[in-house]
């Protein structure tokens, strides 16, 4: 293991960085700091140290502290899963699903949602300061696996005294981060949910991911990584990225029945290169919004960390030996219109599964919403959930109302 | 899996048969959930570990909805995951004749666990017999409405003709009920002949042959 901070320059000066970003001092978030002596031993490697994990709870911990549910947000998302988000001032993220009196009840469970290492909403990531430098880490910040998120999540559970979680619950990159969980913590979680998601990414979706990190790159406010140092933000290239990507969380038949071919504001063509569709306009607006929260760097460091993610190469390349024996309990869940986690991904998730005798139940929900479609109003998706969960916290001895 | 054995509407008296002959406690897959009684069954009376198959979307989603472990899968292709042994029991029922491969489906299913229950629509019977005979017609009844050309039922046999493919198979015949159209059984002992004859369904439970 190599520490991390030694490959770092001597200290600098901080003055032309305000001292009050969310990337190290989150808004309307608890956060759990981990010192020289509880290093994150990364995949690369490395010993991260110090590093701090921003998270959220929902609800209450119950006397056996048999009820905590984690939530693993996806590529983009945050801790801000249930509750009124700092920058954007929108509902959380998965409030269709977390609540009191929804699917994942916090008048029952206590709920986790943790920003994931190398995120940008106040985890330890590259645009987190490097206590060596004084400087943010950009670049030098190592790279990240799935697994160190997880390895990482692990750790905030011993910080709060958690042994066991009775579900982890994510999709898309928290469907992977749900995964690698029953894997590698087979004790530690009595029950899981992955939702829209893969055991490996596939190599269209590395393709995708290139595609957004070089739209980043390209972008001269980049600086090779050092904009926050050198005060600039490669806005534009991080627009492109979020554009491209965004057209795979949807549909052909999502984006046809939202825009078809529609004109934004005029009646016709104006011969230029101007937004004249609507379809155009959304997706400039979507890049432009999501500037606004989210990390350049981050960006480069979660997407490789999914494209890294392959549970089968870290078992002798046989996916049902990441599960031989579980005693996990699962549901896996996929929707029908997801070209970006195609329901095979799920089907084969599900062959491993029972080919480790593992406990099982699989479920594809017929939506025309795209990958997106998780985190969508899905009525059947919320069913799903309930009834897993109901007959779960059965088993797991967890009665109604065992806030308490 | 298929709609003749959901189709009914009524308490489905061959589940309870199916449920006597599953030991408490037991392993269990149920290939071809449907709604996923027969498993809610097995869980409320017998205390088993029940795991499933359907084929159908609407039927997995309501399963998973009521807490069921059932995947959406296909008899014919996904049996095959399974390894050996994995289960005590494996149920097939009213789903062999909607299979597009029976006997393979058998075999898989006493690889998986050393017993199989199978309960199926007896082909055999009288009335299907004289309808047959005196219609002309491919036969329709009460347990089995659907026309020819619209069912999902494509490989009906008698209780003769499954006879011959438990040997074919290697299965060991431990017990076997015949019912009744109102889904009782017949409670008296009488040859083959006669079940084949008066009995409307079929329920066995077989053993691997050693």
């Amino acid at each position: 293991m190599v520490e991390a901070n030694l490959s770092a320059k001597t200290s600098a000066k901080t003055d032309d960085l305000s001292p009050t970003r969310d990337s190290d001092h989150p808004r309307d978030s608890l956060v759990a700091q981990f010192g020289a002596d509880r290093p994150l031993k990364l995949d690369a490697g490395i010993a991260l140290s110090p590093f701090q994990i921003a998270y959220k709870t929902y609800g209450q911990l119950n006397a056996t502290k048999s009820n905590a549910v984690l939530v693993c947000h996806a590529l983009t998302g945050d801790q801000h899963v249930a509750s009124v988000h700092p920058v954007t001032k929108k509902n959380g993220w998965w409030e269709t699903l977390i609540g009191s009196g929804r699917p994942i009840d916090t008048e029952r469970y206590f709920v986790i949602c943790a920003n994931v290492v190398g995120g940008c909403m106040g985890s330890s990531g590259p645009s987190s300061t490097n206590t060596q430098t004084g400087k943010p880490w950009g670049l030098e910040f190592p790279v990240i696996t799935i697994r160190d998120m997880v390895r990482a999540q692990a750790m905030l559970l011993d910080h709060l005294g958690i042994d066991q979680l009775f579900a982890v619950v994510g999709g898309s990159m928290g469907g992977m981060q749900v995964l690698e969980w029953a894997a590698s913590y087979p004790q530690r979680v009595f029950s899981v949910l992955p939702i829209a998601c893969s055991t490996r990414h596939s190599a269209q979706n590395i393709a995708f991911h290139e595609v957004g990190r070089q739209a980043v790159m390209a972008d001269p406010e980049w600086r090779g990584g050092r904009y926050l140092i050198e005060g600039a933000n490669p806005r534009r290239g991080l627009a492109v990225a979020r554009m491209g990507a965004h057209i795979t969380y949807l549909s052909d038949a999502a984006l046809h029945r939202k825009f078809g071919r529609k004109f934004q504001d005029r009646t016709n063509p104006t011969f230029s290169f101007d937004a004249d569709f609507e379809v155009e306009s959304y997706l400039r607006h979507q890049g432009s919004s999501f500037v606004e929260r989210f990390d350049a760097n981050s960006y480069l460091y979660l997407t490789r960390a999914m494209d890294y993610f392959d549970i089968a190469a870290d078992h002798d390349d046989v996916l049902a030996n990441a599960f031989k024996n579980s005693p996990v309990r699962f549901c896996v869940i996929s929707f029908t219109s997801d070209w970006l986690f195609p329901t095979a991904d799920s089907r084969a998730i599900v062959h491993a599964l029972n080919a480790a005798g593992a406990r099982v139940s699989f479920a594809e929900i017929k939506t025309d919403k795209g990958h997106d479609a998780f985190l969508l109003d899905e009525p059947e998706l919320f069913a799903i959930v309930r009834g897993f969960l109901d007959a779960a916290a059965k088993a797991h001895g967890l009665t109604n109302g065992a806030g308490h | 899996m298929s709609n003749a054995a959901r189709g009914h509407g009524n308490t489905r008296v061959d589940h309870l048969v199916v449920a006597g002959m599953v030991t408490p406690g037991a392993k269990v897959l149920d290939v071809g959930s449907g709604d996923g009684e027969l498993l809610r069954i097995l869980a409320e009376t017998r205390n088993v570990d029940g795991r499933g198959i359907e084929i159908s979307r609407e039927g997995v989603n309501e399963c998973v909805a009521k807490g069921l472990a059932v995947i959406q899968g296909d008899a014919d292709t996904d049996l095959a995951d399974y390894p050996d042994d994995a289960f005590d029991y494996v149920i097939l029922s009213q789903t062999l004749q909607a299979t597009w491969q029976p006997r393979h489906v058998m075999e898989h299913m006493l690889r998986i666990a050393p017993r199989a229950i199978v309960s199926f629509p007896n082909f055999g019977h009288w009335k299907i017999r004289l309808k047959l005979l005196f219609g002309g017609r491919m036969p329709q009844t009460d347990n089995l409405p659907g026309t020819w050309y619209d069912t999902p039922n494509i490989h009906f046999c008698t209780v003769k003709d499954f006879r011959e493919l438990c040997d074919v198979v290697g299965a060991e015949m431990e017990k076997a009920v015949a019912l009744k159209g109102s889904g009782k059984p017949l409670r008296i002992a009488a040859p083959w002949w006669f079940w084949n004859l008066f009995g409307e369904q079929a329920v066995f439970l077989l053993k691997r042959r050693s």
